[in-house]
């Protein structure tokens, strides 16, 4: 891009190879960092547990059943499903931190939408419409959705018109909904949940299955390259510089071989035998020889990419995400600008709590009931998330993918830790703990050599 | 074209503002001038929208408007290059050229492309040496940020500018570009309110000078009839000039 000025002070030294390679693609270093973070905890924990532990390895030629390391489909299938709601929640609480507010009730809100989404199921919906009626899930899911979108704007109006701190009104809010998340049936577990929603949870049933992972791969690639096609269409109307054409095709071959290589990942995870089992049973049929299903993408899974899509452009491409960024860097320029930011905060505080609801499906299908600790200090993660995937607390920064990234190292190494089983709760905390001011610490001095 | 009639404005129990009155003709400039807490930010913030005054009118071409926001001022072609330049740092220059008024293209998705190009084009007049379009605008230099604020107030066909204090942060080559600048905008018919600390600026940009002292007019006199004694009289004595204009 033109942004080289030609005074003797500020020519830079001579570009290495790998830089101009970064110029021209103009693929954000910190990305990159975070990517080559995730990819070394992923094959770190298959080390440990190949030579350490000395299981089988599938990258030895171990088979599937045998395997029981990280780098196996079913391990990274069920990664794929638990980083889902924590990416989820991560987009929300990205637009949150760069406006410089926090939110900390996102996992009680998550508790107490949930507990209201069982009862509805369990008294009102379900009595009504009679057991497995179709239309159960989708009220439910509509209204764990406004539920959320509801407390949200509650807590983002008290913080936009009462000018009362968001790290106070969000406290409040932490402690206020987890203590009517367990008033609202008393403690009690509501149990079990309509079958269909269940399905959102994930699972062998909740999942697209072979075909139709493959087809929304298909749909992906050529959305990617139609991205391309386009990217370069405008950039050549208004007559800007272009990226270098094997840049381009580089970044979409790239981003497609990443699309059909984690489809056949997620597609060779099979079913269990059990599994398949039930679902020939259900359909009245003698179970074939070598009947083998392959699990896909989980439901969750492509509730987290419709959402970071959405939120993505909805960050990038809208006046919304753009007017984020403006209060988020400098508020008073923001209202001079004619920006109202106080509805702005109220819309995306009800924003985060949408997405804090729909978490709350994922999570209340996949336990397939509504407990009251649903949740329980997730909204630490989820903003770890954030923060490690490159959001500043200081505000105005902050990206979709580097929160959804952030999502997927913390829960690798959350998992990973259960799977090598590096002792209990408390040690994967302290390791946590660990990598989240690690994280920070290097994104800080990154951006101080920036300058 | 432009006038403050009595103007008021209180913040808890002091006068910011008390019963001011200043106007403004089309192709002129006139200077507010006063010691810092004098009220000309604060009166010049009624006419931007940036604050609602207690009492007071404004009329523009002989008509009252209301002003509440800064979306109203803009409407009456009211334009505002405030002290601190208002520019969100972490935006980069088109973003902040068009914040509040992005361009959007089909489906309501903003044209970053369009607005990219529309900025090139108005920097080009004003800044040709201007090249960091792509980095937030808190790497560029203090003339380059300026450049920008003025880019801003100059595209949308403003009528009317508010300059407060314009020159502060900048060194002699760029302030001579914003005289040249004013002294342009000023041919084209515009008016212009300039909030002015320097008197040797006052008397070689203004056409006419409004000076405050805690909180009201001194007085207005034309900057051709007036030395600088005169005035810096008036603005640290509250001396009424022998002549009004």
């Amino acid at each position: 891009m033109s942004n080289t000025s030609h005074s003797p002070a500020t020519q830079s030294a001579p570009e290495s190879g790998f830089g101009r390679f970064l110029r021209a693609t103009e693929i954000d270093p910190r990305l990159l960092g975070m990517v080559g973070a995730l990819v070394l905890i992923w094959v770190a924990f298959e080390a440990y547990s190949t030579f350490v532990l000395g299981r089988p390895s599938m990258l030895l030629g171990a088979a599937q059943a045998d395997a029981n390391g990280f780098l196996t489909p079913r391990n990274l299938w069920n990664l794929s499903v638990q980083t889902a709601y924590i990416g989820i929640m991560a987009t929300g609480m990205v637009l949150v931190i760069i406006t410089r507010n926090i939110d900390l009730s996102v996992g009680s809100i998550m508790g107490m939408v949930g507990m209201y989404m069982g009862l509805l199921q369990v008294d009102f919906l379900t009595p009504a419409l009679g057991l497995g009626h179709p239309a159960i899930w989708v009220v439910t899911v509509i209204f764990g959705i406004v539920m959320g979108a509801l407390i949200g704007a509650l807590q983002g109006s008290m913080i936009a018109y009462l000018n009362i701190p968001s790290f106070i009104v969000t406290l409040g809010g932490l402690l206020v909904w987890r203590g009517a998340a367990f008033l609202v049936a008393g403690g009690k577990t509501i149990a079990p949940m309509d079958d269909t929603f269940a399905l959102i949870g994930g699972g062998s049933f909740g999942a697209l299955g072979r075909t139709g992972s493959w087809i929304f791969a298909a749909i992906a690639v050529v959305a990617v390259v139609w991205g391309v096609v386009r990217g370069r269409k405008a950039r050549t109307l208004h007559g800007f510089q272009q990226r270098p054409v094997w840049a381009e095709w580089f970044m979409g071959g790239l981003i497609c071989a990443i699309i059909l290589g984690a489809t056949a990942i997620v597609n060779s995870y099979i079913w269990p035998k059990g599994n398949i089992k039930k679902y020939y049973d259900q359909l009245g049929l003698p179970v074939p020889d070598g009947a083998e299903f392959g699990h896909g993408y989980a439901y969750p899974v492509l509730i987290l990419i419709v959402v970071a899509i959405f939120m993505t452009v909805l960050m990038t491409r809208t006046r919304f995400g753009r007017y984020v960024f403006a209060i988020g860097g400098n508020p008073e320029a923001a209202a001079l600008s004619g920006i109202n930011t106080r509805t702005m905060t109220v819309k995306i505080f009800a924003l985060m709590g949408g997405l804090a609801g729909i978490a709350a499906v994922i999570g209340a299908a996949r336990q397939n009931s509504a407990t009251n600790a649903m949740g329980n200090l997730d909204e630490l993660y989820v903003i770890a998330a954030a923060v490690v995937g490159g959001t500043s607390l200081a505000g105005g920064v902050g990206t979709v993918y580097g929160a959804i990234i952030g999502a997927l190292i913390l829960t690798s190494l959350q998992t990973g830790m259960v799977l090598i089983g590096f002792g209990d709760g408390s040690y994967q905390r302290i390791v946590i703990g660990i990598a989240l001011v690690l994280a920070v610490w290097l994104d800080i001095v990154y951006r101080k050599r920036l300058k | 074209m432009v006038e403050l009639r009595d103007m008021s404005i209180s913040f808890g129990g002091i006068k910011a503002v008390d019963h001011v009155t200043v106007d403004l003709y089309p192709g002129e400039v006139v200077g507010l001038l006063g010691h810092n807490g004098a009220g000309k930010s604060t009166l010049i913030k009624c006419l931007s929208g940036a604050y609602k005054a207690d009492a007071g009118q404004i009329l523009i071409n002989g008509a009252e408007v209301e002003i509440n926001n800064p979306r109203d001022a803009r409407a009456q072609n009211i334009e505002t290059i405030y002290q601190t330049l208002a520019l969100a740092d972490n935006l980069n220059a088109a973003s902040n050229l068009f914040l509040g008024r992005e361009l959007v293209g089909p489906g309501g998705f903003l044209d970053d492309s369009k607005m990219e190009a529309e900025t090139r084009k108005i920097m080009a007049r004003l800044n040709p040496n201007f090249r960091k379009f792509n980095v937030p605008v808190s790497a560029l230099s203090g003339g380059q940020r300026q450049s920008v604020a003025i880019a801003r107030a100059v595209y949308f066909n403003a009528k009317i500018l508010i300059m407060d204090e314009p020159t502060a942060a900048l060194g002699p080559q760029e302030t001579q570009m914003v005289a040249e600048l004013i002294q342009e905008l000023k041919a084209q018919g515009l008016g212009i309110f300039l909030i002015e600390h320097d008197i040797h600026n006052v008397m070689k940009l203004c056409d006419r000078a409004s000076v405050m002292k805690n909180g009201q007019l001194v007085g207005t006199v034309d900057v051709n009839q007036v030395t600088d004694e005169d005035i810096l009289s008036m603005i640290i004595l509250g001396k009424k000039p022998a002549k009004a204009a």
